[in-house]
């Protein structure tokens, strides 16, 4: 996942759910461009229920709603 | 990615006793197919990492000798993630901890899709696995159901990992027709208390035993780099030969945010390479899985390392809670090794 580029839009780290202007999130973004999924909703911080399956993974929001991606390492 | 450079990563020697280990090994395990004793595994554990290439290379004879050239592919699928009520401090999923994993059921829909997604990499086993304790009534029924329609979909074995089992619970499990039962110990039996305080080793030999004798295949295996010693290495490697499980699987820990074990550093390529090779050098006929954390322990190169220095199955695609490499990556690598991917009809 690319690290978002528009920070006012989606403030939010997807991997710690810190915000993105306050701290260092290179080692969250490195983790979420290899073995992990989204866990927090970028746009508000909320814990998503992520569901990981073979080649891809889905996470919801429940104010933000569902986004997708696929397997780990850029794939 | 990480290329594993044996010269520059691992510790400082211990010197053998008794012999030249890799030459005792060569002897015992290659020509006469017995299994490394613990010290013997400590003693290749404690090699200097100039030999590294050395012991990948033993393993790998010791694999294609006992084992053949062919891999096992498998693919996984969590079923219910999170709000596990046990404490494996490595474990994500654990409702014990801060983690941001959050409770989801997986629909029987989504589970046969994700057999076929399975099955389309030429894999033979596909297992379910649940964040439990053990089973509920709720979850044998949903994985009955699944079990039902993949059978009635997908060309491939189905096995599980639904944690500890009644007695009753295994014998539906044999009867639905699962073919090999996951359930790991984890680590050695004196690591464990540091690892899991709500149950303990015991509890898991026996949900293995009762498995084994259920006549379903049994899979075992557990995760290096959770703070053991290399003679709690050597430990666990021989308890887990003296339970004969048909495959064991390798983790290499993924540090989870939230989780007790969330400080501890991924474990080092070559580290975890010295380990593949004794492992492979204590139990030279079963399935050595190479399983979750490869990736980030290992990069590329050292799977490739690996798959030449003992491995002989390995996950493909994504994990429970964790990505993975695309399929597609892992199934290159197997062509440019020229190892075949073990058939259906070979494991029945
Ligand atoms: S029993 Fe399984 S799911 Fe539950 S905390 Fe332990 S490893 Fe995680
Ligand atoms: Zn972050
Ligand atoms: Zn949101």
């Amino acid at each position: 996942m690319e690290p978002p580029a528009d920070t006012v839009e989606r403030p939010y780290c997807a991997w710690c759910g810190g915000e993105r202007a306050a701290g260092d999130h290179t080692a969250c973004d490195r983790r979420l461009a290899s073995v992990d999924p989204p866990r927090h909703c970028p746009s508000c911080a909320r814990r998503m229920v992520v569901q990981v399956d073979p080649v891809g993974w889905t996470a919801r929001c429940s104010r933000h709603g569902e986004s997708a991606g696929e397997n780990g390492f850029g794939g | 990615m990480t290329a594993v450079d044996p010269s520059t990563t691992a510790e400082d020697a211990a010197p053998d006793a008794g012999g030249d280990i890799l030459a005792v090994a060569r002897e015992q395990v290659l020509e006469r197919g017995e299994g490394l004793s613990q010290e013997q595994v400590l003693a290749v554990l404690q090699l200097p990492s100039d030999r590294l290439s050395e012991a990948l290379a033993l393993a790998h004879e010791v694999r294609m000798r006992h084992c053949g050239p062919e891999v096992e592919v498998e693919g996984i699928v969590s079923l219910k993630t999170g709000g596990c009520p046990e404490d494996c401090h490595f474990c994500s999923q654990s409702g014990l901890f801060e983690s941001p994993v959050r409770a989801a059921w997986l629909d029987v829909d989504r589970l046969v899709e994700a057999a076929k997604q399975t099955a389309k990499t030429g894999a033979t086993e596909f297992c379910i696995v649940a964040a439990v304790r053990g089973p509920d009534a709720k979850l044998m029924e949903q994985v009955r159901a699944g079990i039902a329609a993949i059978r009635a979909e997908v060309d491939i074995n189905v096995a599980c990992s639904l944690g500890m089992l009644t007695q009753e619970q295994v014998d539906e499990l044999a009867a639905m027709g699962v073919h090999r039962y996951n359930h790991n110990l984890e680590t050695a039996r004196s690591h464990f208390p540091e690892v899991v305080t709500t149950h303990s080793w015991e509890e898991r030999w026996e949900t293995l035993q009762m498995v084994r004798a259920a006549g379903m295949e049994v899979c075992c295996g557990g995760i290096v780099g959770m703070g053991e010693s290399l003679e709690q290495r050597a430990e666990f490697a021989v308890q887990l030969a003296g339970l004969e499980p048909d495959e064991v699987p390798l983790n290499f820990l993924i540090p989870n945010p939230g989780t007790p074990f969330a400080h501890l550093e991924v474990p080092q390529g070559a580290d975890a390479l010295m380990t593949v090779a004794a492992f492979r050098l204590a139990l030279p006929r079963t399935v050595l899985r190479f399983a979750g954390g490869r990736e980030l322990t290992l990069g590329d190169l050292g799977a490739e390392q690996g798959m030449l220095g003992g491995v002989n199955a390995i996950i493909v695609g994504n994990y429970l809670t964790n990505l993975g490499r695309p399929a597609e990556q892992d199934l290159d690598m197997l062509e440019t090794l020229k190892m075949p991917i073990k058939a259906l009809n070979d494991t029945l």
